[in-house]
């Protein structure tokens, strides 16, 4: 089995395994109680709390918000701050992940003003027409630091910079899931108010999420109840899946450089064997595009994706054509269409994703993959 | 032998899909994402909904084949929604399930069976495919009531070569039974009768879809005095009864719509009778055409039975001469032609002769 598909989910880091094991054991505690059971899993809460602030650069711990996701973090971090006090406005970017779109298409409902600024055709915002549309009305501009799909990097810190000079009471919330894997992420490193990462991206459980964010920022609450999280965010906590999650993260962090160098030689490898053994093969971004050293995005035409991943599929090989959140039919890529990219064209994209688990040998399989799938195709 | 099986996420195409496996076949379960609402989801009512996906894929774990959802929207909604709302518009009435047996489920499904390097592509119909020695034959399903060789008259010696319908030999009962042996989810499912494409009322999908299709007009009897005015040629069907809106002490019925006109000609039953019709866009499924006529058997709805007719070759179309009078022979409609239990072929019903 090849697997390349990690942009989707991926395998579980044993720190994470190692970490959770107590918490799916004997330590079953709700850390919301006062006796010693419940103590010992609050104290596991907020010993990860701190570490994760620690890591993604929060000023203080309860600058951390636990949630169900990157789905639900991105969520709270759009309509979080642009209904807290208001209905205030959003200025968003077309290729943004579905948990944002979709929130502000919800938010558009409210009443809320939403501005959805173009890109160009590698799928990259201009941080000047960002700030741009950003007008009186706006509490919240996000803008993904990754893409999904084609892992292509945004600049989000002259978004946010540009966007700050002349509208700083205006926060810029940034979805950090993809990048986490091998991009340095933080408040300070990217220069936004809000940050969305996600457990299972980087090697913890799934379903579990943060959004972490500056100190003073309101956020009116999505999920309602018992009032954990300061109110934030309500429901009991998964202290295993949140346990696992931040050991993930730390894990992550510490493996990045040799990340990036296994999966970069991976990927290089990978793309260099398939120019070669299918000259006509199109890869979706530009070389000097700064993008995700995990994503590989391309196209052979002729060749529809859903007959590509179904032969890549039968020899073994998981990937996909881009987002894997719908009903597990390949919907038309939102990003894709967004950079320009005809339909017939978008419908023969193929996203392989590299991640940890990847060794350097996997890109020179993924090629010979590849051209074992066209075989007696064309 | 790889197979390609298309599931619908009914008991016909679960059962097809066992017997491939049992046959010791390597199978892939397929169901085709033919349509969507305005948010891109698979519908929740009628026909091809979420529900009936999740079907297929249950049955394709319990035995063990890869499953895939696959996505033919857009060449559904060219082939066959458009051609559903053209037809109407012209004061047809379309068969949308033989446009997609034509187009999609053995035209483009057909290719992509064979782009995956599979053998064949098996279907849950009842019908039979057979080999006489010299022609692959295209035969009714064994269940009577259940048979299904109607809506797949014109597939040819090609398309006959590369499918199988294991269903056709069964009979519905049995074929339920083999399903609960199996464990298959789908064993006591219900069958769907509605268009997958149509949530409920088709009047309104094309009020929604085809605005053009609201074009109010006037009812006529036969004699050309009008009667009452209707809100649109697309809700009605030669040979349709109720809700004409037109009440007079006999029954009245549709015999004729002219689009051109928005004109609604109703009459008495006996009118509806009609000796002979042109059908257009025949095919026979041996490749070559009887000769010139044949006495043969013609079905021109899905649910009558086939009535005996002789079958004339005029050139760019076919004429049927019913040996009895037929009612409710509606333009849009597809006649199809048999000899006892073999399909000879069909085409398009253009106007009664």
């Amino acid at each position: 089995m090849l697997y390349l598909d990690h942009a989707a989910t991926t395998p579980m880091r044993p720190e994470a395994r190692a970490a959770m094991a107590p918490y799916l054991n004997g330590e079953f505690g709700n850390p919301s109680g006062m006796h010693a059971v419940s103590r010992r899993a609050k104290d596991a809460l907020e010993d990860a709390r701190e570490r994760l602030a620690h890591l993604l650069g929060a000023a203080h711990p309860l600058d951390v918000v636990f949630t169900g996701g990157g789905t639900e973090s991105d969520n709270l971090g759009v309509a979080g701050p642009a209904l807290a006090g208001g209905r205030r406005g959003v200025v968003t970017t077309p290729v943004e992940h579905a948990a944002v779109l979709d929130t502000a298409r919800f938010l558009a409902g409210l009443g809320c003003a939403v501005e959805i600024v173009a890109v160009d055709d590698q799928g990259r915002v201009d941080p000047e027409a960002v700030a741009a549309s950003v007008g009186p009305a706006t509490r919240v501009v996000s803008v993904m630091t990754a893409n999904n799909e084609t892992g292509v990097v945004q600049p989000v810190a002259q978004v946010a910079a540009a966007v700050r000079k002349d509208h700083p009471n205006v926060v810029v919330h940034s979805d950090a899931v993809q990048a986490l894997a091998s991009r340095p992420v933080g408040l300070g490193t990217l220069g936004v108010d809000l940050l969305t990462v996600a457990s299972h991206k980087v090697g913890g459980p799934t379903g579990v999420g943060a959004l972490v964010l500056r100190g003073g920022i309101d956020l009116e609450p999505i999920i309602h109840g018992g009032g954990q999280e300061l109110g934030r965010r309500s429901g009991t906590h998964d202290v295993a899946g949140i346990v696992g999650m931040v050991a993930a993260i730390e894990a992550a962090v510490a493996d990045r450089d040799r990340f990036v160098n296994d999966v970069g030689e991976a990927r290089k490898r990978f793309e260099t064997a398939l120019a070669a053994a299918i000259p006509d093969a199109v890869f979706t971004i530009d070389d000097e595009v700064d993008r995700l050293v995990q994503h590989s995005h391309f196209r052979v035409p002729g060749v529809d994706a859903e007959t590509l991943l179904i032969r890549l599929d039968t020899l073994g090989v998981a990937a996909s054509a881009g987002s894997a959140c719908h009903s597990g039919a390949r919907e038309v890529s939102h990003v894709l269409g967004a950079m320009g990219m005809a339909p017939a064209a978008a419908a023969e994209c193929v996203r392989f994703t590299f991640g940890w688990t990847t060794r350097r040998g996997d890109g020179d399989d993924a090629a010979d993959a590849m051209a074992s799938a066209l075989e007696g195709l064309r | 032998m790889k197979l390609l099986v298309a599931m619908s996420g009914g008991v016909d195409s679960s059962v097809a899909a066992a017997a491939m496996v049992a046959e010791g076949n390597q199978v892939i379960g397929v169901t085709l994402k033919q349509w969507s609402g305005p948010d891109g989801r698979l519908p929740t009512a009628g026909c091809c909904t979420v529900a009936d996906a999740e079907d297929a894929r249950r049955v394709a774990a319990t035995l063990g084949i890869p499953y895939y959802v696959l996505d033919y929207r857009e060449k559904f909604s060219a082939a066959v929604v458009d051609h559903f709302g053209r037809e109407y518009l012209s004061g047809r009435t379309p068969n949308p399930c033989i446009e997609c047996n034509r187009r999609v489920r053995f035209g483009a499904l057909l290719d992509r069976a064979a782009e995956l390097g599979c053998a064949g592509l098996v279907t849950g119909h009842h019908a039979r495919v057979d080999h006489d020695g010299a022609r692959f034959r295209l035969l009714r399903g064994r269940d009577d009531a259940k048979d299904q060789s109607y809506v797949l008259h014109m597939l040819g010696q090609a398309e006959l070569g590369s499918i199988r319908l294991p269903i056709g030999e069964m009979t519905k009962a049995a074929v339920r039974t083999e399903a609960a042996r199996l464990g298959l989810r789908t064993a006591d499912k219900a069958e769907s009768q509605d268009l997958c494409f149509v949530g409920g009322d088709y009047r309104e999908f094309l009020r929604q879809r085809f605005p053009e299709s609201a074009r109010p007009g006037p009812i006529v009897d036969l004699e050309g005095a009008v009667v009452g005015t209707h809100a649109g040629t697309a809700g009605f069907t030669v040979g349709q009864r109720r809700g004409i809106g037109v009440a007079v002490g006999e029954p009245r019925f549709v015999v004729g719509i002219d689009a051109a006109t928005a004109t609604i000609t109703i009459g008495r039953r006996g009118d509806l009778a009609v000796a002979a019709c042109r059908v257009r866009g025949v095919t026979f499924v041996s490749g070559v055409p009887v000769p010139s006529g044949a006495e043969v058997s013609v079905k021109v709805r899905y649910r009558s039975s086939a009535a005996p007719a002789t079958l004339w070759d005029e050139g760019d179309h076919h004429v049927v001469r019913f040996v009895d009078p037929q009612t409710a022979v509606a333009p849009g409609q597809a006649a199809v032609f048999y000899r006892g239990d073999e399909v000879l072929g069909g085409g398009t019903i253009a106007e009664a002769a």
